[in-house]
């Protein structure tokens, strides 16, 4: 049995691209694109198990281009998008969707905003016609923004404020980012959302939807061959417009670490984390970001790794220790470690014990037939990721509004297979440091000792 | 309504008539193994990719008392050593060869599941034959796991949902073991021995509790001696499981368990409709379109989309084997609670005195039908489908007959379901979290 450590829903599809990406040959995905005349970027991925298809409009455009005083708006907006055009009244959206038998959601994040229907075949031009129609006819009513502005500061409640380790998630990563965007939540600060207009939603829309802004992404019983006439019907007539471009705050050096404590009287189990800065697939300089993943693998990813053999199974200090890294990001990303002590152990000696594990890794390195292990077992992930249609566009949906081409998602597995133990050791010596970190400690109020 | 949008609606009906009851899903097979073990199978050829998942009847509900989150406890074991491999050896062999090995436990089944790579197939049976036959609980591995279970629960207290759930099954069971966690206490948790944990696997995993789904890149011929590997050498016959039926006994009760949290979460619900009853696809279709059916419920429609009380809000039938249950789930600001429960109640009373209207009927069936293949994305999926199916004793053709029972439905059958089962008096709830203005009792 795994324990895995707890991640904000944000993080889900990140996730999912670091655990399942990849193949152990040639494409994982065998994804096919083209481009719009009017710039909106197409990429199929086909699987013929079923009858379906999942259709995907992802906007280059998330909570880190949000104005300044303005956090959630893209959040806000992104639920205001199911209120209405002038051909689909608010509410219609959905039920439209259903009565067809598809299912529709949406998600925000720092980087990109996605919206999706998931539907028998022979009812795509449907899910064509209603995203391509709110793409840019939204008619907001004030009232319908007034009142899902109370729904997302309910939302925000449910995952964050009724949460102290997402309260805390929120507060590291605050502290993280001294300067980037990626320092506010996604779901935006609470005061910031409750004042969040109609006008402010209109004009983040005007700003960032647009054709080319936009990446359709579609996964199923479909080829390129089939789609292509469909787009230019459907999203090929939209003009593109010009875009603003995307500036965001530079995170300045990093030079001092940073330690945060959240008591709190609901807590019952604390935790303890440490979140170092590190690249992303995007911002790469050195190349580090494949070793890093194999670096998180190796000494984090699992019952046989380093952390947990050591703080769980030989110490027995642990109930759940490892490491995580995500290298989908803009802009800089994180590489964290993580336990939660055992009952009765204080939090002081399991920070002494993963402190020491971090600097034994420095050190000493990592073996290199563990390397290879971890190698093997990254590139069989990206077998299963093609099971299932739903996680091949995600996987390409996520790496292509954070930079990467198909080309780079598609051969994730030979650059896995190309990492060697010296960059290993490069990528941990340029990451672990506790200069550039946050540690987030997750206490009971008024527990001056931390025992749990 | 605008003479465009009424266009729109129009040209969409034209060009997207209600779904019709879709293809039915992929072709199940009955496999039987020399020793007469009995498998479904769906073969899957398009990636190299075998997932089985199986489970034994009789679940958490068999734990005694005193040692409930026992069946859960073994179930964290079975992949920490067995034969001759200790849990490192075990755990280092499933990940060297990408297999996923993972077993938990429900009120009403005991569930394993296995998925590998084609190229592994024959170590992946192998490693799920020892973890069943030979389980090693080693002392090391049980204290750990004890230890993870024990942190768990702690941290389970911190999350009011599972707060709320845990209380609403003890208000409606407390003399039955669904008023007991799957996880059990702290308590019965310190105090589940080794010895327990060795007696577990011989009354539990009989042939005669055995249900087998198989999907992915594997045929039957191959797949017969791989059942006899891995479930040949288990008993024959430990009997049928021992659970008492049983019915909730919080009649309209309201409790509120007070935290310092600025959103209330609440869990409601009632007595249920069983899964063999003969009214169940009414009960179905009424459920989704009270509160199970995503952005198009009532309960979303009044709650959330006109108020905006709530991000979720939602009910759904949950078929217990001993005590059928409808429940719900909202979580609203404090100050909000009582507003959001009254709505709920009326939205059932509604509901039960006037049943669905034909367009709610119309939009349910051609959702329910429409939305069935979108399920089956991945072999994994795909055989969790045929053990429900199984465990549900629905039959090997249901993939096919399933669209047609929905589309028989009418809007009598479920209004007379709406009356016989929704009760707004009988909801019991509890609330985690400092409501406003909540007559409790």
């Amino acid at each position: 049995m795994r324990l895995r450590p707890m991640r904000s829903a944000c993080a889900v599809l990140a996730l999912c691209l670091t655990t399942a990406a990849g193949s152990a040959q040639a494409a994982i995905f065998n994804a096919e694109t083209f481009v719009l005349e009017n710039g909106m970027e197409v990429v199929v991925i086909p699987n013929h198990r079923s009858p379906v298809v999942s259709h995907q409009v992802w906007y280059r455009v998330g909570s880190a281009d949000e104005p300044p005083g303005k956090t959630g708006i893209a959040h806000l907006l992104e639920h205001l998008m199911f209120k209405g055009t002038d051909k689909v009244p608010a509410g219609a959206y959905s039920r439209l969707v259903a009565r067809n038998g598809g299912r529709d959601n949406a998600f925000t994040a720092f980087d990109y905003t996605g919206y999706y229907v998931n539907v028998a075949k022979d009812r795509l031009e449907l899910a064509m016609t209603l995203e391509a129609d709110r793409m840019v006819n939204l008619r907001l009513a004030e009232k319908d923004v007034l009142t899902e502005r109370d729904v997302v500061l309910e939302e925000r409640r449910s995952r964050t404020d009724n949460n102290p380790s997402a309260l805390l998630n929120e507060q590291v990563r605050a502290a993280l980012y001294l300067n980037h965007p990626y320092h506010n939540p996604v779901i935006g600060w609470a005061s910031e959302v409750g004042s969040l207009s109609r006008a402010d939603a209109e004009a983040f829309y005007h700003r960032w939807y647009a054709p080319n802004n936009a990446i359709l992404v579609v996964a199923g019983d479909i080829t390129a061959a089939e789609l292509k006439p469909l787009a230019e019907k459907h999203y090929g007539a939209i003009p593109a417009r010009t875009l603003p471009e995307r500036v965001r705050n530079a995170e300045p050096p990093q030079v001092a670490a940073r330690r945060v404590e959240l008591r709190d009287a609901r807590v019952r189990q604390p935790s303890w984390s440490r979140s170092y800065h590190a690249p992303s697939y995007n911002r790469d300089p050195d190349g580090l970001a494949y070793a890093l993943q194999v670096l998180s693998e190796v000494v984090g990813g699992g019952a046989t790794s380093q952390i947990y053999r050591s703080l769980v199974v030989d110490k027995e200090l642990a109930s759940s220790a490892g490491a995580w890294y995500d290298p989908t990001a803009i802009d800089t990303s994180t590489f964290g470690v993580y336990v939660s002590p055992r009952p009765g152990v204080e939090i002081a000696e399991v920070e002494r014990a993963m402190e020491a594990e971090v600097a034994a890794i420095l050190e000493k390195g990592v073996a290199p037939e563990e390397i290879e292990r971890a190698k093997r077992r990254l590139q069989a992930s990206a077998v299963y990721a093609r099971d299932s249609l739903y996680t091949g566009a995600n996987v390409l949906g996520t790496g292509v509004t954070t930079g990467q081409s198909v080309a780079d998602i598609e051969a994730w597995p030979e650059r896995i297979a190309a990492v060697t133990a010296g960059q290993v050791a490069q990528a941990a010596r340029k990451v672990l440091d506790e200069k550039a970190s946050v540690t987030g400690v997750l206490l009971p109020d008024g527990d001056k000792e931390g025992r749990s | 309504m605008t003479t465009i949008m009424r266009r729109l609606f129009l040209a969409l009906a034209v060009a997207f008539l209600p779904a019709l009851p879709a293809a039915a899903g992929p072709a199940v097979e009955r496999v039987i193994s020399a020793k007469g073990i009995e498998a479904w199978l769906v073969q899957d050829h398009i990636n190299p990719i075998i997932s089985m998942e199986f489970a034994f009847r009789g679940g958490s509900a068999l734990d005694p008392a005193d040692r409930a989150g026992l069946a859960n406890m073994v179930s964290g074991l079975l992949d920490e050593g067995a034969g001759e491999l200790d849990s490192y050896a075990f755990q280092k062999r499933l990940e060297d060869l990408s297999i996923d090995l993972s077993f938990s436990s429900g009120q009403d089944s005991f569930h394993g599941s296995l998925k590998t790579l084609t190229e592994h197939r024959d170590s992946a049976f192998s490693m799920m034959r020892i973890a069943l036959t030979q389980p090693r609980f080693d002392d090391e591995p049980v204290q750990r796991i004890r230890s993870q279970i024990l942190s768990g629960l702690a941290a389970d207290l911190q999350n009011p949902s599972v707060v709320a759930n845990r209380a609403w099954f003890a208000l409606q069971f407390p003399n039955h073991p669904y008023g007991r966690p799957v996880k059990g206490t702290p308590e019965s948790v310190k105090a589940i021995t080794a010895a327990d944990l060795r007696a577990f696997p011989a009354g539990a995993f009989g042939r005669d509790r055995l249900v087998v789904s198989v999907v992915g890149d594997i045929t039957a011929e191959q797949l017969k001696p791989l059942l006899d590997q891995t479930f040949g050498d288990l008993p024959e016959k430990v009997g049928p499981p021992a659970v008492a039926f049983t019915a909730p006994k919080a009649n309209g009760r309201v409790q509120v368990i007070e935290r310092n949290n600025p959103q209330s979460v609440v869990v409601f619900g009632h007595e249920g409709i069983a899964r063999e009853d003969a009214e169940w696809f009414p009960a179905y279709v009424m459920n989704y379109i009270l509160g199970g059916g995503g952005f198009s419920s009532r309960l979303f429609t009044e709650v959330r989309e006109k108020r905006g009380l709530a991000y979720s809000v939602h009910s759904g039938l949950s078929p217990f084997d001993y005590a059928p249950l409808i429940i719900g789930g909202v979580a609203t600001a404090n100050g909000r609670v009582a507003e959001s429960l009254a709505l709920i109640r009326e939205e059932w009373r509604r509901m039960a005195e006037q049943g669905p209207t034909a367009p709610e009927m119309d939009d349910a069936k051609t959702y329910l039908t429409g939305s069935f293949p979108l399920q089956f994305d991945s072999v994994g999926a795909i055989a969790g489908i045929l053990l429900a199916m199984q465990m549900d004793h629905l039959g090997i053709d249901y993939l096919e007959k399933r669209n047609a029972l929905i589309e028989a439905v009418d809007a009598d059958d479920v209004r007379d379901v709406a009356k016989r089962l929704l009760h707004p008096d009988r909801l019991a709830a509890v609330v985690v979290g400092q409501p406003d203005g909540l007559a409790t009792h």
